[in-house]
């Protein structure tokens, strides 16, 4: 059996942690430079507050609902999404992290009987120990698991948790479920089954997995399978080593000059370069890249790619590297820029290995100044890259965001005594 | 010899015996190693459970906690009859004495009235204040 457990329009819970006030109200979190809604508390939802509206349409519609409105908080975010993990592996010695706010358990010979005590519990921990609400769905396969925890939301009487141990006696509910529901079939994919007349998710059970990976692809006719209790879809505890890393934002102001699209792309290059550090690996090539915004008529993007004569993880060489790009092939006068980021492309482990004997490798005395570093900004916040700038006009707007309440000293929640 | 790799991100807990192994006599204290001393260790039980928060105000002066103290709150543990409580008060968070026989909330200094708890509903006891920290010596860190 599986479980796949994940929390309650996660954004606006985290902002409702600290904050008594806000429970049971209407809450929504805005995406990054606070374009659009992107999370709303279930009271949210019920006032009609529509997903992925920009905000500045509805602005004012929210504050005159009294609706509460906050920029992402990404570094709260982080945390409560760690503290969530932390504690669901407790309940499960294999635990699948699936997203920020997912995540699939295994769970071999649990009594069926249990299932649905285990799942209350699970949701009882979690809301306890880190104050966040949390729905469970469990079945034999990771796609009924996933079906199930859409049911579990869904359904009042479920309470969020909801146990599918034998597929085929929820028919009845799957006839009503449209088929884009199913883990992996998106709403393309779904339109595509209308020609089939498979509308339902019941409709594509009774579909021949052989005929649907002919006509579509074999994740089709695994899936399938799975929802017919057949598991195809195995647990991924350890997801592979990353094989490439991107930095790459919006800005909040439309960038013109060349200085700022260096700094940025030297910022986005840092930030890279930490995470690469992070997983050991250096790199052997970078990729810069810069655009306007798709909206405009003159489209404008740029994409250069920079092999490196040394395999490196110094944020001084990879910065350097980016804004000699920016300068000499991606800057135009005339274009807003309104986005850029920094690939790194090609990685290779940190440890020599034979194979690579050939590629030269940066000096010791560069190793320990990043690692020097690293070290500095993790204790003290930032030091930067001259090269970055210092408080440039297209850092990503958050100016409605909640205190960093559980990673800053001096943003800690504040209680009455 | 044993070489060690060293993590300069662990070197602080780990135990220096371990760096004397160049030459000259071994260190005695080599068999007698232990980790060291950790304060997460001593007052963090469930760590994805605990959370930090700063006081504000002069409720709990008699408890020894003043303004501005850090208190280590703990989600998991059961709140018993006279723990000290972080609550939810009026849409605010407080922290008083839980005084379960006469169902309310005490403060630790005699200005402040017992809070009644009426209603489950409206004020929930969000955890456990475990510890409390005060600087005596102002700290770059906080």
């Amino acid at each position: 059996m599986y479980a796949l457990v994940d929390c309650n329009s996660f954004f606006a819970s985290c902002e409702q942690v600290f904050r008594p006030d806000l429970r049971n109200k209407p809450v929504v979190v805005l995406s990054n430079n606070d374009g659009c809604i992107v999370a709303r508390s279930k009271e949210a939802k019920r006032l009609g507050v529509p997903d992925l509206l920009p905000y500045f349409k509805i602005a004012d519609q929210l504050k005159r609902a009294g609706v509460s409105v906050f920029s992402s908080n990404y570094e709260l975010y982080g945390d409560l999404s760690m503290r969530v993990m932390n504690t669901l592996s407790v309940f499960s010695n294999t635990i699948e992290v699936y997203s920020i706010d997912e995540a699939f358990l295994g769970l071999n010979g649990i009594p069926a009987k249990t299932l649905p005590a285990l799942g209350h519990d699970i949701r009882h921990t979690i809301l306890k120990y880190v104050g966040l609400p949390v729905g469970v769905g469990m079945g034999p396969t990771k796609t009924l698991a996933k079906l199930a925890n859409h049911i579990a939301k869904q359904s009042p009487k479920c309470r969020y948790v909801c146990v599918i141990d034998q597929p085929e006696r929820w028919h009845k509910v799957f006839a009503k479920l449209p088929v884009h529901k199913v883990w992996g079939i998106g709403s393309r994919l779904a339109k595509r089954f209308a020609d089939l007349e498979v509308y339902s998710v019941l409709d594509l059970i009774h579909q021949d997995p052989e005929k649907m990976q002919r006509l579509y692809n074999v994740n089709v006719a695994r899936t399938i399978n799975e929802l017919r209790g057949v598991a195809c879809f195995e647990l991924e505890e350890h997801p592979e080593a990353k094989q490439q890393i991107f930095s790459t934002r919006s800005f909040g102001n439309k960038v013109t000059d060349c200085l700022s699209l260096e700094q940025s792309v030297s910022q986005y290059a840092s930030r890279a370069c930490e995470k690469l550090r992070k997983e050991r690996k250096l790199v052997k090539t970078v990729q810069v890249f810069a655009s306007s915004s798709r909206f405009i008529t003159n489209y404008y993007s740029r994409t250069v790619v920079v092999p490196l004569a040394t395999a490196t993880n110094d944020s001084r060489t990879v910065c350097h590297v980016a804004r000699q790009a920016v300068r000499k092939h991606i800057y135009r006068p005339s274009v807003p820029f309104a986005r850029a980021g920094v690939g790194l492309v090609e990685l290779l482990p940190e440890a020599p290995e034979q194979l690579d004997a050939f590629i030269p490798r940066q000096g010791e005395a560069s190793k320990t100044l990043m690692q020097t570093l690293d070290q500095i900004n993790q204790r003290h916040g930032r030091i930067f890259i001259a090269s970055q700038g210092i408080d440039p006009y297209w850092r990503m707007q958050r100016n409605l965001k909640s205190p960093a309440y559980t990673t800053r000293w001096n943003e800690l929640p504040v209680v009455k005594t | 010899m044993n070489v060690v790799p060293v993590n300069p991100k662990t070197l602080g807990s780990l135990s220096f015996y371990l760096s004397y192994v160049a030459a000259g006599f071994p260190s005695p204290a080599d068999d007698y190693a232990e980790q060291s001393l950790s304060i997460d260790e001593l007052l963090i039980k469930h760590p994805s459970a605990t959370y930090l928060v700063r006081a504000s105000g002069d409720s709990m002066i008699r408890s020894g906690i003043f303004d501005q103290d850090i208190l280590i709150v703990d989600r998991a543990v059961e709140p018993k009859d006279g723990d000290i409580v972080i609550a939810g008060v009026d849409g605010e968070l407080t922290c008083k004495y839980l005084n379960l026989a006469k169902r309310c909330l005490v403060a630790a200094n005699p200005a402040y009235p017992a809070i009644p708890i009426r209603d489950e509903q409206d004020m929930v006891i969000e955890g456990v204040v475990i510890s409390s920290i005060r600087l005596h010596r102002s700290c770059t860190r906080s």
